[in-house]
């Protein structure tokens, strides 16, 4: 399998020509891009780079002007978010958005929507497959509760979970849909260095374990590069650089982007 | 001066004056005299006076606790006790002499001095602040004149009318009578009577604190029930009118209220039930808390049955009155649990509840009528035509829910509180006049039959509420706890990510305003069919106001709570006439409250345990 990935990296996301405009201002501009399958790939870029943009015109939150995005080779835009996470593609947010008012548990057991079949006569009458279902989505949100290392801690409203618990337990309402591609908005924000180092660790294992693409956005360079497999750079909605972790670091245009033209001239001159 | 620089006295001072405050409003909105027509205990004390006891007697009670918090010594609170008294009184007391012939030049005075005392305080302070002379004499023209055109033109209106009553029209002899205890005719012995009493229930209420916990408490549940009875005395009347013989009834009240030996008997009795309750209830409530589950198991049946069985027999408990009252609480129990779909599981705030009540009432009125009005005269009955007012209900919420699916928030209840308001208006219009009478409303819709018999008492109603509130009640426990009730969850929570992860937010948002409406329906045909007329007054914004508010009281997604928010939030005001004339005064105070120290309301919703109800497995599912 390795080899053959090798040989053709089969692309599981890829956008040509996608254009994201506010009333003028053009957050993302004709960006071609592509992620290759069972990659860890990070968007990096400076504040403002259109990278959030970016995850909510795949997400389908926001609706592209321009081009297109082909998930697993099929057309992703002018589909609804909720049509995008049932092809399999699920989210976390920069900012925690979980069911605040549910319990941990309950916040995982909706991640699963996507594969879940009852309809709200069979709950009334307590059809046998309903209950069957119920009993099936429970055990599951368990089992990656306990994977996401927030066993005992289900039956806590979310919003009474501390910082990490919070993070963790989106990512694992993230996995509750059995996604092909997650994407992780900045998961390792507001966090201490070792907590850095657990969530990095996790987030490899997401991969190796369960075999989900992964695409995070990430300000953490280290985190960047220690994880990433391939990396895309945004600067003013555009791609100004992709590529294994060595080459970005080399990059001039992705340093001037970061730290002004000065600092450029003067770290290639080292 | 360092007397009110303190903590403990600003303390002390601010209750007690928002206490005073309390009994100056209710007094001036006429509440006070309204109370005092219902005696709690016979010749002893009427609800107007215990408002007047009670209002210092919870401050000091709740004084004392702050001073406790800021670390006080008992005698300071009993001074602070005492003080909350005087305080309470002494708006009131300024009132009373403003009233009164002989002081009135006082008032006079008062509102020609008000605008200089007003101005030269404020001109001090920015004397003090450090400006300028001229802006400081500014300041004091402009506060002068202000403050001045409205004592001024109060004092001209007082002046020309003689007396307070041409403003505050609630100062009147009544209030006098009530608030000094009988002594209008002399009015110093009145106002140190009122003053006095007022001082002892804010030191009794500091005394109270200073309590050990189990006196204290015992002393609580006693006076609490004991007011609380005698308050209600012409339901507790009512209830035991069914339950005992005349002369045992002849014994406990006179008339509608609690004789004397009677109130001291139920005060010793609860007193004791509370000291044991006190002593020994955490100890109780540990049993209970650790018992196996199977016999846990096998309790909560015998509750259950035994709470069935309450309910199959509670027309019978309480007699014709007060089933009728329980009717009513049932509707409003329909309702609220209906509406908490679309509000408490859903988070869809809609205001146009009363659009289903009335579609439901409207179509059983038609379908049924005997009157000139009914379509088919008696074809119908009762029984067939609740599921057709169901399905009209749901078939209008759905109408009404499509334009609204994408607004979110204070946007979709203005939307719906418009849809309600259409449909009021709609029922008044002459262009459905031929159709459903206009102002006159559809008349002579029979009582149900069932097997024959006709269910035309109370008592007899009282089970199509309590059948149709429990198919509800079921029906909203199931959904709560399933597929269904977690997508609606998660809109409430946030609808954006509850999209992302996979929920067709407008289909659930549809079906939760449609089950919602569909119970909406049911409830206004039962209502149609127990008052027998259905006018389009009926249907006015009060009814999803009232829906609404009885769900925050009682707890927003708890069904126990609707059950005790329509309970206290439309029996009480049944059961107390002197309510009913400030329902919502008392509507506004609740919610005030309620959403200060309970915004979670009195029973607050809990969370389904869905982690530890089996073994925990550890390993993630192969795909």
């Amino acid at each position: 399998m390795a080899e053959k990935s090798k040989a053709s990296p089969s692309k599981i996301l890829e956008a040509k020509g996608m254009t994201k405009r506010f009333e003028g201002l053009v957050a993302v501009d004709s960006l071609d891009f592509y992620i290759p399958e069972g990659a860890i790939a990070s968007i990096i870029g400076p504040n403002g780079a259109g990278k959030t943009t970016f995850f909510n015109c795949i997400t389908g939150f926001y609706e592209i002007d321009e081009g297109e995005i082909l998930f697993n080779g099929s057309r992703l835009h002018g589909r609804s978010p909720d049509q995008i996470a049932r092809a399999g593609i699920s989210r976390t947010y920069q900012n925690i958005r979980l069911f605040n008012n549910m319990s941990a548990i309950e916040n995982i057991m909706v991640g699963q929507e996507p594969h879940l079949k009852s309809t709200w006569i069979g709950a009334i009458l307590g059809l046998p497959s309903t209950r069957e279902e119920d009993e099936h989505t429970e055990d599951r949100a368990r089992e990656l509760l306990h994977f996401v290392g927030l066993e005992g801690k289900g039956d806590m409203l979310s919003k009474n979970l501390s910082y990490g618990d919070q993070r963790r337990l989106e990512i694992g309402r993230a996995l509750a849909s059995k996604p092909k591609l997650i994407l992780l908005d900045e998961p390792t924000a507001g966090m201490n260095p070792r907590e850095t180092i657990e969530t990095t660790d996790f987030i490899r294992r997401l991969r190796d374990e369960i075999g989900i693409t992964i695409v995070l956005i990430e300000h953490d360079m280290r985190v960047v590069m220690d994880i990433s497999e391939h990396i895309t750079v945004l600067d003013y909605g555009r791609k100004i650089a992709e590529g294994l972790p060595a080459d970005i670091q080399s990059n001039t245009d992705v340093i001037e982007a970061y730290l002004g033209r000065g600092a450029a001239a003067a770290t290639v001159d080292d | 001066m360092d007397l009110f620089r303190s903590q403990t006295s600003r303390t002390v001072l601010v209750l007690g004056l928002l206490s005073g405050a309390f009994i100056l409003f209710t007094g001036a909105v006429g509440m006070i005299a309204a109370f005092h027509e219902r005696e709690v205990v016979d010749r002893f004390i009427s609800l107007g006076q215990l408002l007047l006891l009670i209002a210092p007697f919870v401050t000091g009670y709740y004084v004392a606790g702050r001073l406790s918090a800021n670390g006080e010594a008992a005698p300071k609170k009993l001074i602070a006790g005492l003080a909350v008294g005087l305080l309470t009184a002494l708006p009131s007391v300024i009132l009373l002499l403003f009233n009164s012939d002989e002081f009135r030049f006082l008032l006079f005075l008062a509102l020609r001095l008000a605008p200089f005392i007003a101005a030269s305080a404020i001109a001090w302070h920015r004397h003090q602040a450090g400006a300028e002379m001229q802006a400081v004499l500014g300041v004091w023209l402009l506060v002068a004149v202000l403050v001045g055109i409205v004592t001024f033109s109060f004092a001209l209106i007082f002046e020309i009318k003689g007396d307070l009553r041409s403003v505050l029209v609630n100062v009147d002899r009544d209030w006098v009578e009530v608030i000094t205890f009988d002594n209008r005719k002399d009015l110093p012995l009145g106002i140190a009577t009122f003053g006095l009493v007022s001082i002892a229930a804010g030191f009794a209420g500091s005394v109270l604190y200073l309590t050990p916990l189990v006196p204290r408490r015992a002393l609580i549940y006693g006076l609490g029930i004991t007011a609380l009875v005698g308050a209600f005395g012409e339901t507790a009347r009512l209830i035991l009118q069914e339950n005992v013989d005349r002369d045992t009834l002849r014994e406990i009240f006179r008339r509608d209220t609690l004789r004397q030996n009677a109130a001291l008997a139920l005060f010793i009795i609860s007193t004791v039930a509370g000291f044991l309750w006190a002593m020994y209830g955490s100890q109780v409530r540990e049993s209970f808390g650790n018992i196996d589950t199977s016999s846990r198991r096998r309790l909560n049946m015998v509750s259950l049955v035994i709470f069935v069985a309450f309910m199959l027999l509670l027309p019978w408990l309480i007699g014709r009155t007060l089933s009728d009252v329980a009717v009513t609480i049932g509707i409003f129990v329909l309702m609220g649990l209906g509406l908490n779909i679309a509000i408490g599981l859903a988070g869809l705030l809609d205001l146009g509840y009363l659009t289903n009540y009335a579609v439901g009432a409207y179509i059983l009125a038609v379908l049924t009528s005997i009157g000139p009005l009914g379509l088919f005269k008696g074809t119908f009955t009762f029984w067939m035509v609740i599921p057709l007012a169901l399905l009209a209900a749901m078939f209008a919420g759905f109408i009404f829910a499509v334009p609204v699916l994408r607004m979110r928030g204070d946007y979709l209840a203005i939307a719906t509180l418009g849809f309600g308001e259409i449909i009021g208006k709609l029922a008044i219009s002459d262009w459905l006049k031929p159709l459903i009478g206009g102002a006159q409303g559809v008349q002579a819709i029979p009582k149900p039959i069932f097997f024959g018999a006709e269910l035309k008492n109370p008592e007899q109603l009282y089970y199509i509420v309590l059948v149709a509130s429990l198919v509800c009640l079921f029906v909203s426990i199931r959904l709560n706890n399933s597929r269904t009730g977690r997508q609606w969850m998660a809109i409430r929570e946030d609808e954006d990510v509850a999209t992302a992860m996979g929920i067709d937010t407008a289909r659930a948002k549809l079906l939760a305003f449609t089950l919602s409406a569909a119970t909406g329906g049911v409830a206004g045909a039962i209502f149609a069919a127990k008052v027998g007329t259905v006018f389009p007054n009926s249907f006015t914004v009060f009814v999803s106001i009232n829906v609404l508010s009885l769900i925050i009281v009682g707890g927003i997604a708890s069904n126990p709570g609707i059950v005790v928010g329509a309970i206290v939030l439309i029996g009480m005001p049944e059961l107390l006439r002197e309510f009913s004339d400030f329902r919502f005064l008392l509507y506004g105070a609740l919610l005030v409250l309620m959403m200060i120290k309970r915004p979670q309301g009195l029973i607050p919703s809990k969370i389904v345990t869905h982690e530890h109800q089996s073994g925990v497995k550890t390993k993630l599912a192969a795909e």
